[in-house]
């Protein structure tokens, strides 16, 4: 199995994950590097994502699984799939392996919150995510949940950018109980929502192990 | 991306399409660009995408090193929504500036239920929708495309038409452009040295006149323009500009697939149909010039399905060499490939086997009238028994899905003929009966009508097209006569139809409907999310105007109509003919078994068309 690292920023946020997937499968025909396909009555390239990534979010820490065939090697790959790549996508890295991708424990995420017509009220959100309880209403398949961020998250911090957006940089679980960036954002909303900004950016920075570790 | 934008692209559906940055989009330094120009194709994004000509026109136009041409698509509603509320003006996709600080504004007018999205287009852009109200020479807005072989109805609002094929045309309206802004020329000096362009009509140079009883009376060429303009065509296709990439959608679109021109024009002559007689005469690509484009686009495009496009893909000569050659690149590629319009009547099982062979698709047949007496008068030469034989082909290879298509309401048309349509389905259906391959799977036979629209410069431009009423008796009628189960009946809802055939062959005055149904929210026409059938009544009642005038009125021999002054090389006393014909019920065999003299091939230097 080959593994790919990729970033999806810029224009390209708006692709959605269907949409990438047939992206995706176009690159590696237009490069030339054959994968392998499924079998069965419709066969496609088979290409397993680590996490879909929703709509509007950029990433550079998107992972995606493949098998080579016809001899090419995994260095080769970045090179020539991104001389084929749409703009916005751009593939860091390429390697051979065998872990899974439910080893991902955490993601490391950023969230932009832009305030049009006032102060950034970032002392009041700071004061607002260092409470020892934040609990929220969770809306999940089986109705809604009350769940505390604050024990949910694994590290988070705000600080001011310079175009005077509030920076939240945060560690987030993926596995269940698991808190996705808009949950961790929807706080604002429901405990301060005269804090509520009136718009919010959001990017995938890292996906780490249980160690920890970057995953790869 | 300003951050205006990327937030309002957040909140609509299916942001991709107002993004840009596709693979295979042309990007330029602005420092050595001296003329810019925005395609523009009236609908959505995964419409105009699909377009073939919008790719071929766009890559021709940026040969130009020059020139930058970009792509623009109306949004949908939220998009609209969105874009008023946020005052960012239209922009061009390539690189997100607002299309009215751009030199021309070009649009594609393929189908009359666009023309309001272009007033919504240039509104949203902040250019004036009327011409007389754009005094600057630029953005010149004009507009190319098959609905403009009758320009009148769009004429209050376009600068210039360039009729015919665009590849040279076009590039030679924009040349003179170029030049018109370096020297500081004024823009109807600029329209008047246009229209000595050979297939350019300047609307503001001709002057309408009408009768009391509201036909036209005359049409005075202003200024010394050509009294007629002529279309213009690409001699010799191989040597015109056909791209070699394609701009590959990250969102799906209509035809995601490349799509491969084999000839334009056609060899036969159905006396319905527009596009064979306004395309005339017919010319073809090599084949080798085919097979070395089709191995071009697929590779850099990374399609995995390449379809053969043109009016009647059964008829390029040379096809069993061509699809032989395409298979023989795209089957260990696993490229489907894919062959629409193909004629039932000569519908080989060789051809059937090849395409088969990488993938089976649903199969669609057109008869366009139930009766052979109504096909005589039509001149769709398909027989029943080609018709039976093709089914059965079709269903002893396996195929268990059918779409039948026939028009309503065409001339001379009886209850008969009407009823014809179910015997004619009963028959395929008992075909599958006799035949099937594989009788447990069932079988699916759709029967689908839409309601006949008299077309300019066809046989049938004098015609009144049917009532809505009796359209819908007619469909009635055969819904009650279509009783098995295993045959479905859709109709078209025939509201937009008599829209479609008043606006096509209109004359200038439905500017003012155009833009009565625009101000009053119209958009997107085609779209039946959008289409409003009150408000294209509402409008007509508002400018003085009635629909049956232009749709339902049988027009006298001798009537002198808007779109006469457009010569698309076939002869108006042709097209009298063969609507002779058509009342005898005689059939006009194909250009190549025999040339009925149309008149389209001193159109051709060579003056002989394509054997
Ligand atoms: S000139 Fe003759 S061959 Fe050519 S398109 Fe007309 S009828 Fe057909």
């Amino acid at each position: 199995m080959s593994r790919i690292l990729f970033k999806k920023e810029g224009r390209a946020k708006f692709i959605s994950h269907l949409d990438l997937m047939r992206t995706m499968q176009r690159v590696f025909i237009r490069s030339g590097i054959e994968i392998k396909h499924t079998e069965g009555f419709n066969p496609h390239p088979y290409m397993n994502f680590a996490m879909p990534l929703p709509v509007g979010t950029e990433s550079r820490c998107e992972l995606m699984d493949f098998v080579l065939l016809g001899g090419a090697q995994a260095r080769e790959v970045p090179a020539r799939l991104n001389a084929s790549m749409p703009e916005g996508i751009r593939v860091l890295d390429c390697w051979d392996e065998k872990r899974k991708f439910k080893d991902i424990k955490w993601l490391d995420m950023e969230a932009r919150l832009f305030y049009d017509n006032k102060v950034s009220p970032t002392q009041a959100l700071r004061d607002l995510y260092s409470g020892e309880h934040i609990v929220i209403e969770k809306r999940t398949k089986r109705g809604s949940a009350q769940v505390d961020i604050a024990a949910l998250h694994g590290g988070l911090e705000i600080t001011e950018a310079e175009d005077g957006a509030v920076l939240i940089a945060a560690r987030l679980p993926v596995q269940e109980p698991a808190l996705s960036p808009a949950q961790l954002i929807s706080a604002i909303e429901q405990l301060r929502p005269d804090l509520r900004p009136d718009f919010a950016a959001y990017r995938r920075v890292e996906v780490r192990d249980s160690e920890l570790r970057p995953f790869r | 991306m300003t951050p205006k934008l990327e937030r309002i692209l957040t909140r609509v559906q299916k942001p991709a399409r107002y993004t840009g940055g596709e693979y295979n989009e042309i990007v330029k330094d602005l420092s050595a660009v001296d003329l810019r120009v925005a395609f523009c194709f009236p609908d959505t994004y995964e419409i105009g995408m699909s377009n073939l000509g919008l790719q071929i026109l766009y890559g021709a136009i940026n040969e130009d090193p020059g020139m930058w041409c970009e792509r623009c698509f109306a949004p949908w509603g939220d998009m609209e929504d969105e874009l008023r509320r946020e005052k960012i003006p239209l922009y061009a996709l390539e690189s997100g500036d607002p299309i009215g600080d751009f030199d021309a504004i070009a649009f594609s007018l393929g189908y009359e239920m666009a023309y309001t999205s272009v007033l919504n287009m240039l509104d949203l852009a902040g250019v004036p929708v009327r011409r007389a109200d754009r005094t600057a020479l630029t953005p010149l807005v004009f507009a190319g495309g098959t609905s403009c072989v009758n320009p009148e109805p769009m004429a209050d609002f376009i600068d210039l038409f360039v009729l015919g094929e665009g590849e040279e045309l076009d590039l030679e309206v924009l040349r003179l452009l170029r030049r018109a802004k370096g020297e500081g020329w004024t823009k109807s000096r600029f329209l008047r040295a246009a229209a000595d362009i050979e297939g350019v009509y300047v609307p503001s140079l001709y002057e309408p006149e009408y009768n009391g009883d509201g036909t036209l009376r005359g049409v005075t060429a202003l200024d010394g323009a050509p009294k007629t303009v002529t279309k213009r065509i690409i001699e010799d296709l191989d040597s015109a500009y056909y791209p070699s990439r394609a701009i590959v959608p990250s969102t799906e679109i209509v035809h995601d697939r490349v799509v491969l021109e084999l000839f334009r024009g056609c060899v036969r002559g159905c006396r319905f149909c527009q596009a064979g007689f306004v395309y005339r005469p017919v010319r073809r690509h090599s084949t080798e010039f085919l097979l070395e484009k089709a191995k071009s686009l697929l590779q850099s495009s990374g399609y995995e399905e390449i379809t053969l496009s043109s009016l009647s893909t059964s008829d390029f000569k040379g096809l069993p060499e061509l699809t032989d050659g395409l298979l023989e690149w795209c089957e260990p590629r696993k490229i489907s490939l894919s062959l629409p319009s193909l004629r039932a009547d000569n519908f080989s099982m060789g051809l059937m086997e090849r395409v088969q062979r990488v993938r089976k698709s649903g199969l669609t047949f057109a008869p366009e009238a139930g009766s052979q007496r109504l096909r005589d008068v039509i001149n769709k030469n398909v027989t029943e028994e080609a018709l039976m034989n093709s089914c059965r082909i079709a269903f002893e290879g396996g195929w268990n899905t059918l779409k039948l298509y026939f028009m309503l309401g065409l001339p001379t048309e009886t209850d008969e003929d009407v009823l014809a349509i179910a015997e004619l389905a009963e028959r395929v259906l008992h075909c599958w009966r006799q035949y099937a391959a594989n009788k447990a799977r069932g079988v699916r036979i759709t029967v689908s009508t839409s309601m006949f629209v008299p077309k300019p410069h066809t046989p049938f431009q004098w015609e009144a097209q049917v009532s809505v009423e009796e359209y819908l008796r007619r469909v009635k009628l055969l819904r009650e006569a279509i009783n098995s189960r295993s045959i479905t009946y859709n109709w078209h809802a025939p509201d937009v139809s008599l829209i479609e055939a008043a606006l096509s062959r209109g004359d200038r005055r439905l500017g003012a409907v155009i833009e009565n149904v625009w101000r009053d929210g119209g958009k997107l026409d085609s779209w039946s999310d959008y289409f409003s059938f009150e408000r294209w009544m509402g409008a007509f009642e508002k400018a003085g105007l009635d629909p049956d005038f232009y749709a339902a009125r049988v027009r006298g021999d001798g009537e002198l109509f808007p779109w006469d002054v457009i010569d698309v090389g076939v002869r108006k006393a042709y097209l009298a003919r063969e609507r002779r014909a058509a009342y005898e019920g005689v059939i006009t065999p194909d250009c190549r078994v025999k040339c009925m003299g149309c008149g389209a091939n001193c159109l051709l230097e060579r003056r002989a068309c394509d054997e």
